[in-house]
């Protein structure tokens, strides 16, 4: 029955371009039990709606073929109404009102106040346009790239560092908003490992459509590791090769307008510890840059510093006209952050 | 000239540029609520079909970000407030007078005010595109993204002043109405014996009366925030960002009713009088009509359920907005029970009223779906919710419009439209709505966001995303051929349609068409709801008036006030206190000529 609307869906346009998908961000896929309950909600009110659809959409169209006008009938009679017919179908639809509304509540207050003790604590904070993701147990920030462990709940804490944003996570939760001022929470537990994707679902300016990101989901051993890693410093400057030296000293170099400055944003420990941007720690292990738009390679992360803007309009880092030679040398020093 | 002036003699009343301009006869108003507002609809119709052709596939580059947001902002803006709603008040204007047996609306000038301030609203509010500012944040325009900090541009001054601006035109224009329509009635024309137009368009003008003012205080905190540094909206100051979205949908699902009120209650006299048989349950439309502007008050954050207001608002919403589907069902059984046993004429008109009660419904089931909340979390800010919404305001509101203007052309201008262009327009319509919107359910379900400019390939929705597109340009097709049908009308040759070219049974189908300028020239006595179904329902109107009418001439006042009013809006727009202070002379002496104006009913 779940991949029922995704077949039909491909079914119906595939005579369009050919056959479509997979859909990394179909909520008809859920793996955890909070998005099967959201998914099996739907389902239900879907083919209860399916009967209503077929009462009202066939019972027009068989109304419109038996009582066409016909040349020289008589005059139809002046029926005026009928009342037990009226109570009849105001009844009707108020009992399937109650059938939907009974799993509804009682899915509404499954989730309602649900943070359990042992869940993961992890607060994602939405920007102009990325994610930033604190692990506050485990002294981990990171940016577009949320690492989960399998099997265990996690407890998101939703906040916003400027405009309302949207955390959507489709295969794994419903989207819930995140508003400067409010701590909003979503609760579930990842049941599959592998790589989800999601994405800013509420308007939040010019580059909304670029708002993306990726979540992974570990065995639990594996997560650990991930995180062990994630929490040890940079390599000292001296492990650095000469190429990334000089990345880290474009990096760490003083511009006109100070704002210009890499420092002035982003935080390297050890190096600088800047808030605006995102946290460079171990920026060489992440999937995606850029708000989670295109994947973190050295040729992406060229492009990204020669001109922001151009691959996320409005992006809040400016062109700040790096030579070639700096562009190669940061680079490069970005890269060795693993 | 500002006088009045008695024309009663004569059928069509002064002619000229000047006439139009100070007129303040409800039907030249109405034609010119209707020419205006349906530019505005070509307008967003346009702003739509280049939103639709950036999302034709995945990574386009056909408009920027910055654009796009623009064209979504003002689509949305656009089709609401400039094209649906005045689409409606230009029936109001029209029918309800004729419909309840009135010479006019209870504040004739006060009308053509309304009109005005909506025209020069209209303009204000896209003149914003001449200086590559329209607005950018969303017609929802959510706090704080609409702050000076987020949005330092004039595009949100444009959208909340212009807002303020169309507010006062449709409040103005609601009190004319209700004031029109509890006084005016002709003798015996008691409430429920008033057609169901004219009873849906009474529970709409409740519901502009009461939700308005809503969006006035919300917009003036907004305004208030943005030129003064006052801090409704800043949480760092205290403020609440949820404040907005409550005053905002507080308003919004009101209005949602307005839009689509008036169009129940336009098919409720299309499908009888083209079935040929009284509408079937006529107090229950009513009552669920009046039910469904009752409830739409008390369900606004459904529209915020991921906004997390907790389980108990969660809960209060969900059921609250499930209890809609019962008087939406009633209605559209009781439609469908209209048809039955009736000898059903295929017109334009009545194909387009199927095609509501049709497409409505699509729109009403998947409306139950975002009811129940935790549903809803997986629904909302996706395309999922565009697709229900067009087809209630497509579907729905939109064909009930399409199927009205067919309906009444003949009673307005005296002229049949063309039926079989009429038919073309309808199919290309009928179908390129579907093709339009019914992949936006799967679009949204797998996983598109709405308001994005653009999409990654990896989403695999491109050629759903391709078949919405050509669905809109179906439209846009559609939309041409109507546009040819009205010019081929309006050039055609006179025609003699006679008082009643469809046997309908209401009052306004008693006199010529188009109607004299004193619509009756004796107020009728109406004994029966179908007055003309009905022997001796109601009583004679001769066609010359026994005696001469007594028929109010124009005023320009209206028009002068209408200028200053807006001129002050000009004037903060562009932060020039000498404008806004000419302005605020010009609105004081207008409104004190108007008021000392001799001007007799």
């Amino acid at each position: 029955m779940k991949p029922f609307l995704t077949l039909a869906a491909a079914l119906l346009f595939v005579g369009v371009t050919g056959c479509e998908g997979p859909f990394p961000q179909s909520t008809f896929e859920p793996t955890t039990s909070f998005a099967e309950d959201l998914d099996s909600l739907f389902m239900m009110i879907f083919w209860i709606g399916m009967g209503v659809f077929v009462l009202v959409e066939f019972g027009v169209i068989y109304i419109m073929i038996r009582f066409r006008a016909r040349e020289g009938a008589e005059d139809p009679k002046p029926v005026h109404g009928n009342t037990m017919m009226e109570i009849a179908w105001t009844i009707a639809p108020a009992i399937i009102i109650v059938f939907i509304t009974i799993p509804t509540v009682q899915v509404i207050w499954k989730d309602a106040n649900n943070n359990p003790p042992d869940a993961l604590q992890v607060q994602a904070i939405g920007h102009q346009w990325w994610w930033e993701f604190r692990y506050p147990e485990l002294g981990i920030v990171t940016a577009n790239d949320l690492h989960l462990p399998q099997g265990r709940p996690v407890s998101i804490q939703l906040n916003s560092a400027d405009v309302i944003h949207s955390f959507w996570l489709p295969r794994l939760a419903g989207k819930r908003d995140m508003v400067l001022g409010r701590n909003n929470r979503l609760v579930f537990t990842p049941d599959s490992t592998g790589e989800f994707q999601g994405q800013c679902a509420e308007f939040c300016g010019t580059s909304h459509a670029n708002m993306r990101f990726k979540a992974f989901v570990h065995e639990a051993a594996d997560f650990d590791e991930w995180a062990e890693h994630f929490t040890a410093a940079p390599a000292p400057q001296e492990e650095l090769t000469e190429l990334e030296q000089a990345g880290l000293a474009a990096f760490r170099e003083i511009r006109s307008p100070a704002s210009n400055s890499c420092i002035a944003c982003h935080a390297v420990q050890g190096v600088s510890a800047g808030i605006l941007g995102p946290n460079l720690n171990h920026v060489g292990d992440r999937s995606m840059i850029a708000g989670g738009l295109i994947e973190n390679t050295d040729e992406n992360l060229a492009s990204w510093l020669r001109d922001p803007v151009a691959i996320k309009p409005g992006s809040l880092m400016p062109n700040i006209g790096l030579s070639e030679d700096e562009i190669t040398a940061l680079v490069a020093y970005l890269r060795s952050l693993r | 000239m500002a006088n009045s002036h008695d024309s009663g003699h004569t059928q069509e009343g002064p002619t000229g540029l000047w006439s139009w301009i100070t007129t303040t006869d409800h039907k030249r108003i109405g034609i010119m609520y209707g020419a205006t507002a349906f530019f505005f609809l070509l307008v967003g119709g346009l702003e739509a079909l280049l939103i639709r052709t950036q999302l034709a596939k995945a990574n386009n580059t056909f408009v920027d970000a910055d654009t796009f947001n623009q064209l979504f902002t003002m689509h949305g803006t656009t089709m609401v407030f400039l094209a649906l709603m005045p689409m409606s008040a230009a029936f109001f204007n029209f029918i309800i007078p004729l419909q309840i047996g009135a010479r006019d609306v209870a504040f004739p000038r006060l009308n053509a005010f309304s009109y005005w301030v909506f025209l020069l609203g209209g303009i204000f509010i896209n003149a914003s595109f001449l200086i590559g500012a329209a607005p950018d944040a969303g017609w929802f325009g959510y706090a704080n993204l609409t702050s000076t900090q987020f949005s330092p541009g004039l595009n949100v001054d444009f959208w909340g002043m212009g807002l303020q601006i169309l507010g006062i035109a449709s409040l103005a224009a609601a009190f004319n109405f209700i004031a029109t329509i509890i006084n005016m009635r002709a003798p015996g024309m008691k409430l429920m014996r008033m057609p169901v137009f004219t009873w849906m368009s009474f529970v709409t003008q409740i519901l502009v009366v009461t939700a308005f003012p809503v969006i006035t205080v919300a917009l003036v905190f907004l305004m208030f925030d943005r030129m003064f540094g006052t801090t409704f909206y800043s949480p760092a100051a205290g403020g609440d960002l949820l404040l907005w979205q409550h005053l905002f949908w507080l308003f919004g699902h009101p209005e949602v009713y307005i839009l689509i009120l008036p169009t129940m209650g336009m098919v409720s006299e299309v499908l009888p009088t083209f079935s040929r048989k009284p509408l079937f349950g006529y107090a229950v439309v009513v009552y669920s009509g009046a039910l469904i502007g009752g409830i739409g008050w008390a369900v606004w954050s459904h529209h915020m359920f991921a906004s997390g207001m907790g389980a108990i608002a969660d809960t209060y919403f969900a059921v609250a907005t499930m209890l809609i589907a019962i008087p939406t069902g009633v209605k559209i059984f009781n439609w469908m029970a209209t048809m039955w046993g009736g000898q059903i004429r295929f017109t334009t008109s009545m194909l387009f009223a199927i095609a509501f009660i049709m497409m409505f419904t699509i729109g009403g089931i998947s409306g139950v779906m975002h009811a129940s909340a935790p549903s809803d979390l997986q629904q909302t800010d996706t395309y999922f919710i565009v697709a229900h919404f067009h087809y209630v305001l497509f579907g729905g509101a939109m064909m009930g419009i399409f199927s009205a203007m067919y309906y009444w052309w003949p009673k307005v201008f005296g002229k049949l439209m063309s039926e079989g262009l009429g038919k073309v327009h309808f199919w290309i319509t009928f179908v390129g709505l579907n093709l339009t919107f019914f992949p936006m359910h799967f679009i949204g379900m797998l996983g598109m966001p709405r308001r994005v400019y653009t999409y990654g390939p990896e989403l695999g929705l491109e050629s759903m995303n391709y078949a919405a597109t050509l669905g809109s340009f179906l439209i846009g097709i559609g939309t041409l051929v109507m546009v040819f049908n009205i010019l081929k009308t309006w050039k055609g040759p006179k025609q003699d349609v006679g008082k009643n070219p469809w046997g309908a049974a209401t009052l306004e189908w008693a006199i010529s068409s188009p109607p004299p300028v004193y619509n009756f020239s004796v107020i009728p006595e109406v004994r029966s709801r179908l007055p003309l179904w009905t022997e001796d329902g109601m009583s004679e109107v001769p066609d010359v008036p026994p005696e001469p009418v007594h028929v109010p001439g124009g005023s320009y006042w209206p028009l002068v006030t209408s200028f200053g009013l807006v001129g002050i809006f000009v004037g903060a727009i562009a932060k020039s206190v000498p404008i806004a202070a000419i302005a605020a002379v010009v609105l004081v002496v207008g409104i004190f000529k108007w008021g000392y104006e001799p001007f007799e009913m």
